[in-house]
C-alpha cells in the first residue's frame, strides 16, 4: 500500500450506491492525503462520476462512510459540502452566459449590505482571484462572450473561490487547449504547496502522470488499486482499468460476419463537420456490426447525427448501396431506412408521458393508417403487441405509460419502435447506458439477431469490453478523428484504449 | 356489445377521464337549479349552449395549440377580423357562400403567419401571437376606420338566429366542429402526430415526424377555428365591430385547461374541451340569472377556474 494511515485527509470506506437495481458503486475506497494529486482512473461508467457526485453532496450513499479531515462527512447537498471544504469542479458547464465573469465566479456569495449587491467589490474580489490564479480573462466580459476553453477556466477559478481543503477535477482539460491546460497546471501546482488535497478525474494518460501523485483505479463499480505515480506505467494502468473476463457477457455470433468483398449499405468518405469531427472515412456491410469507440468528445455521436440528417456535414460523401446520398433531415434518413437509437433514451428516443403502444407505432404510424390517415388501432396494437413479445419487453399492458417502465425495457421499446420500420442499417448509440445486466444481454442479443438478418449495425459505444464484445470490426475515434479502424487480431482492449486516448504505443 | 353496454362504457370512460371536471359541472348546475327556478329548463340549456358556442369552437383550435405546448393569444383578434372580412365581402356586393370561404381564408392565413413566426423563425409562440394579437386588431379598424360594420345578409344573420330542427343552427355548428376535431384528434394519424411532438418535440423529430409543419398546420386550425366563431359572433351581432372577441382567447385557454389539457403539452382531449367551455357558459348563463354584478362574476369565474384545475391536478397525481 503505497498510502500510510496517517496523514489522510479524505477517507472513504466500503460505499455503495445502488440506483434501483443497479449497483452504480460497490466496495468503494479512497485515502487522499493533503497536497497531493490523487487521480481516479476507470472507463466511463466505471464509477467515478457516481463517487464524485456522493462527494459533492448530490448523490448519497447506500452503504459505506466518508471521513474529511477525521471528521464524518455526510453531505446532502453541495452547499453542505463547499461549508466542510470540500469543492468540485463539473465537466459539464454550470455558468450563468448572460452573466459577467464576477458574477458568475462569487455567484451566491456576492458582497452585499442590505441585500443590495456591492458591484465595485464584488469586481474587485473576483479579479484578485482571477489575478492570482493567472487567468487569461477580464471578470467584467459575459460569459457568453467567452471560449468554451475560456469558459472552463472561469468555472474552475468559482470552484476554486472558496477555500478548499479538497478541490476535485472533473475532466477540467478536455475543452483546453495546451496553452490552457498549462495555466491550469500551474494552479495545480500553486494549490498543491498550500496542502490542498487534489483529486484529479482524466482520460488523457499522459496528463495523469505528469500530474499525479497518487493512481486509484476503479472498474465497474469497485476499487481495483491505488499505486505511486513512480511504481506504474501507463501500460499497466491501462490493463488494471479494462481487464476483465467477457466471455460469458457478450452472446457469441452464430452466423459468420460478412465478408469483406460484399458492398457496404452505407460508405462514409472524408465527413468532415468543422471542429466536432474531420475526415471520417469507413463502410460498414450488410449484417456487420461495427463499433465505434472513443471517449466523450471524441466525436462519435456527431457523427452519428450528422449520418441520421440531424446536423450538415461541412465535407466529404456519404453513399448507401453504393449510390451518392445526401440527407438533410431525420425524414430523409427513416425514408432510406436508417434508424437510430439515440444516446438520451428519455430524451430523444421515448415520448414518457405516452404509451407503450404508441411509442412502438411512432416512428412506422405510415404502415398504420389508411389513405385518409384514420389509424388502423387493431393492426397497430397487434404490431405493438408482436414487438412486446418479440423483444420480451415487461409491461403490465400495452397502454401502461412508457415513463413508468424500468430502463432496460424503456431502451427496447425504442428498439421495438426501430425495428417496425425494418431498418436497412441502425445506429445504436449506447444502446445499454443505465440498463441492468440481465436486459443488458437480452439487447446483445436482440443486436446479434438483427445482424445475422442482415442489418447494418453502427454501434457505438463509450463502454470497450461491450465494443469488443460485439463488433466485428472497431472504429476508434480520438477528438475528432478516426485514428484507428481495428480489425478482429487488433481489436484488444490495450491497443483500442491506446488509440483512444491519443496514445500511441 | 350492445348498444346499451357500449354506451355505459363510453360513460365509464368519460366518468374516469373527466370524473372531476364533469362532478364540477353537475355540482355547478345544481347549485344554480336551487338558486334558481328557470334555471333548470331545456330553453335555458339550448340558450347556455348558443352562449358558450363562439367560446367552445375557438377552445377547439386553443386545444390543439396548447397540447403541442404552443399557445394562440391571437385568435380574439382573429375573431373580430373575420367578422370584419365578412362586412367587407358584402359591402362589396359577394354572395353568402364565397365570402364565408374567404373569410375562414382569413383565419386560416393569419394563424399560417403565427405558424410561420413561431415554428420557421424560432420565436416563442407566446411572443409571436402578443405581437399578432396587437396587429391583428388594429387591422380590424383598417376599412371603416374604427366603426362597427353593419351585416345585412340573411344567410349570414340566420346562422346565429335561426334554428334547424329545432335546434339553433349555433348549436349544430358547435357539435359538427366538434366532431371534426375530435376525431382528427384521436382517430388519425395526424392527431397522433400532434400527441407525440407535444409530449416529447425530440423524440417526434428523432422519429421522423415534421415538426415544423405540423405546428404551423395546427396554427392553422386555431386560426380556422377563430374565425368559425367570429362568423357565428357577427351574425348574432348583425354587425363586426372592432372589439369583439376582446380577451376571449383567455376563456378559450380556461376551457381547455379546465377540460385537462396540459400547457405542458401532451395531454388533452376536444371533450374535455367541450366540458370545460361548457362549465364557463353555466357559470356565466347562472349568475346572469341570479343579477350576479359583473364584477362579482370575474371573481367567482376566477375561483372556480383555480378549484377546478386544482382538484383535477390532484386526482392525476393520486392515480400515479
Amino acid at each position: 500500500m503505497a498510502i500510510s494511515g496517517d496523514n489522510v485527509i479524505l477517507e472513504i470506506s466500503d460505499m455503495s450506491k445502488e440506483f434501483g437495481a443497479v449497483k452504480a458503486l460497490k466496495s468503494m475506497q479512497l485515502k487522499v492525503r493533503p497536497g497531493r494529486v490523487h487521480t481516479i482512473l476507470g472507463e466511463n461508467g466505471a464509477g467515478k462520476s457516481t463517487l464524485m457526485k456522493i462527494l459533492a453532496g448530490v448523490y448519497q450513499p447506500t452503504t459505506g462512510s466518508i471521513l474529511l479531515d477525521g471528521q464524518p462527512y455526510a453531505p446532502t447537498n453541495p452547499q453542505d459540502a463547499a461549508r466542510a471544504g470540500l469543492t468540485i469542479v463539473f465537466q459539464e458547464l454550470s455558468l450563468c452566459n448572460n452573466m459577467t465573469v464576477a458574477e458568475n465566479i462569487l455567484a451566491t456569495r456576492e458582497p452585499s449590505r442590505g441585500g443590495f449587491i456591492n458591484d465595485k467589490l464584488l469586481v474587485r474580489k473576483a479579479a484578485e482571484l482571477v489575478k492570482e490564479l493567472g487567468l487569461p480573462v477580464s471578470v467584467t466580459d459575459q460569459v457568453g462572450d467567452l471560449s468554451i476553453a475560456q469558459r472552463q477556466l472561469v468555472e474552475i477559478a468559482k470552484g476554486l473561490s472558496i477555500d478548499a481543503k479538497v478541490v476535485i477535477l472533473d475532466e477540467p482539460t478536455s475543452s483546453l487547449s495546451d496553452s490552457e491546460a498549462e495555466i491550469l497546471f500551474q494552479i495545480i501546482g500553486r494549490l498543491k504547496e498550500k496542502g490542498v488535497a487534489i483529486i484529479y478525474i482524466s482520460h488523457r494518460m499522459e496528463e495523469i502522470m505528469r500530474l499525479s501523485d497518487d493512481i486509484t483505479v476503479v472498474r465497474d463499480g469497485s476499487y481495483i488499486t491505488t499505486r505511486d505515480k513512480t511504481e506504474v506505467t501507463i501500460a499497466e494502468l491501462i490493463a488494471l482499468m479494462v481487464g476483465r473476463d467477457m466471455n460469458e457477457i457478450y452472446p457469441p455470433r452464430d452466423v459468420a460476419a460478412p465478408a469483406s468483398t460484399e458492398r457496404p449499405v452505407l460508405s462514409v468518405n472524408g465527413l468532415s463537420r468543422g471542429e466536432e469531427f474531420e475526415n471520417v472515412s469507413f463502410d460498414v456491410r450488410p449484417g456487420e456490426i461495427l463499433g465505434f469507440f472513443g471517449l466523450i468528445g471524441s466525436g462519435r455521436s456527431e457523427v452519428m447525427n450528422t449520418l441520421f440528417g440531424m446536423a450538415h456535414a461541412f465535407a466529404g460523401t456519404v453513399a448507401i448501396d453504393g449510390a451518392q446520398v445526401k440527407i438533410t433531415s431525420p425524414v430523409e434518413a427513416i425514408e432510406r431506412r436508417i434508424g437510430f437509437v439515440t444516446e438520451n433514451r428519455k430524451e430523444e428516443g421515448l415520448v414518457l408521458s405516452h404509451s407503450v403502444e404508441s411509442n412502438i407505432s411512432m416512428v412506422a404510424l405510415d404502415g398504420f393508417s389508411s389513405l385518409f390517415g384514420f389509424l388502423k388501432r387493431k393492426r397497430e396494437r397487434e404490431a405493438a403487441k408482436a414487438e412486446v413479445a418479440r423483444l420480451s419487453i415487461k409491461t403490465a399492458s400495452l397502454d401502461t405509460i412508457a415513463g413508468s417502465l424500468s430502463g432496460g425495457n424503456q431502451q427496447k421499446i425504442v428498439l421495438a419502435k426501430w425495428l417496425l420500420t425494418k431498418p436497412k442499417m441502425l445506429i445504436l448509440d449506447e444502446p445499454t447506458r443505465g440498463v441492468d445486466v440481465g436486459a443488458k444481454f437480452e439487447i446483445y442479443k436482440i443486436i446479434r439477431q438483427l445482424a445475422a438478418e442482415g442489418t447494418a449495425i453502427l454501434l457505438v459505444s463509450s463502454e470497450l469490453p461491450e465494443v469488443i464484445g460485439m463488433s466485428d470490426r472497431v472504429v476508434v475515434m480520438s477528438e475528432g478523428k478516426v485514428t484507428a479502424i481495428a480489425d478482429p487480431d487488433q481489436m484488444t482492449p490495450e491497443k483500442i484504449m491506446h488509440f483512444a486516448t491519443g496514445f500511441a504505443s | 356489445m350492445s348498444d346499451k353496454s357500449a354506451a355505459s362504457a363510453a360513460f365509464k370512460q368519460v366518468m374516469k377521464q373527466y370524473g372531476g371536471i364533469f362532478l364540477s359541472l353537475i355540482v355547478l348546475c345544481v347549485i344554480f337549479s336551487v338558486t334558481n327556478g328557470r334555471f333548470m329548463s331545456v330553453a335555458n340549456f339550448l340558450n347556455i349552449l348558443q352562449q358558450v358556442s363562439v367560446i367552445a369552437i375557438a377552445a377547439f383550435g386553443m386545444t390543439w395549440v396548447i397540447l403541442l405546448g404552443e399557445i394562440d393569444l391571437s385568435i380574439g383578434s382573429i375573431i373580430a377580423v373575420a367578422g370584419m372580412v365578412g362586412a367587407q365581402c358584402f359591402a362589396f356586393g359577394m354572395s353568402f357562400v364565397p365570402a364565408l370561404i374567404l373569410t375562414i381564408a382569413a383565419g386560416a392565413v393569419l394563424g399560417l403567419a403565427n405558424g410561420v413566426l413561431t415554428a420557421k423563425f424560432l420565436l416563442p409562440s407566446f411572443i409571436v401571437t402578443v405581437a399578432t394579437m396587437g396587429i391583428y386588431r388594429g387591422m380590424v379598424s383598417l376599412p371603416t376606420n374604427g366603426a362597427p360594420a353593419m351585416i345585412m345578409e340573411p344567410s349570414w344573420t340566420a346562422i346565429g338566429t335561426q334554428s334547424f330542427i329545432g335546434i339553433p343552427i349555433v348549436i349544430w355548428v358547435v357539435a359538427v366542429l366538434f366532431l371534426f376535431n375530435h376525431i382528427l384528434l384521436s382517430k388519425t394519424k395526424f392527431g397522433r402526430r400532434a400527441y407525440l411532438t407535444g409530449g416529447n418535440r425530440e423524440a417526434a423529430l428523432y422519429s421522423g415526424i415534421k415538426v415544423d409543419r405540423l405546428k404551423i398546420i395546427i396554427f392553422m386550425i386555431s386560426g380556422v377555428m377563430a374565425a368559425i366563431s367570429g362568423v357565428l359572433l357577427s351574425s348574432r351581432l348583425f354587425s363586426a365591430q372592432t372589439n369583439a372577441g376582446m380577451s376571449y382567447e383567455l376563456d378559450a385557454i380556461a376551457a381547455a385547461v379546465l377540460g385537462g389539457t396540459s400547457l405542458a403539452g401532451g395531454v388533452g382531449t376536444m371533450i374535455g374541451t367541450l366540458i370545460g367551455a361548457l362549465i364557463i357558459g353555466v357559470l356565466n348563463n347562472g349568475m346572469n340569472m341570479l343579477s350576479v354584478p359583473y364584477f362579482y362574476q370575474l371573481i367567482v369565474k376566477g375561483l372556480v377556474i383555480l378549484v377546478a384545475v386544482y382538484l383535477d391536478v390532484r386526482s392525476k397525481r393520486a392515480k400515479q
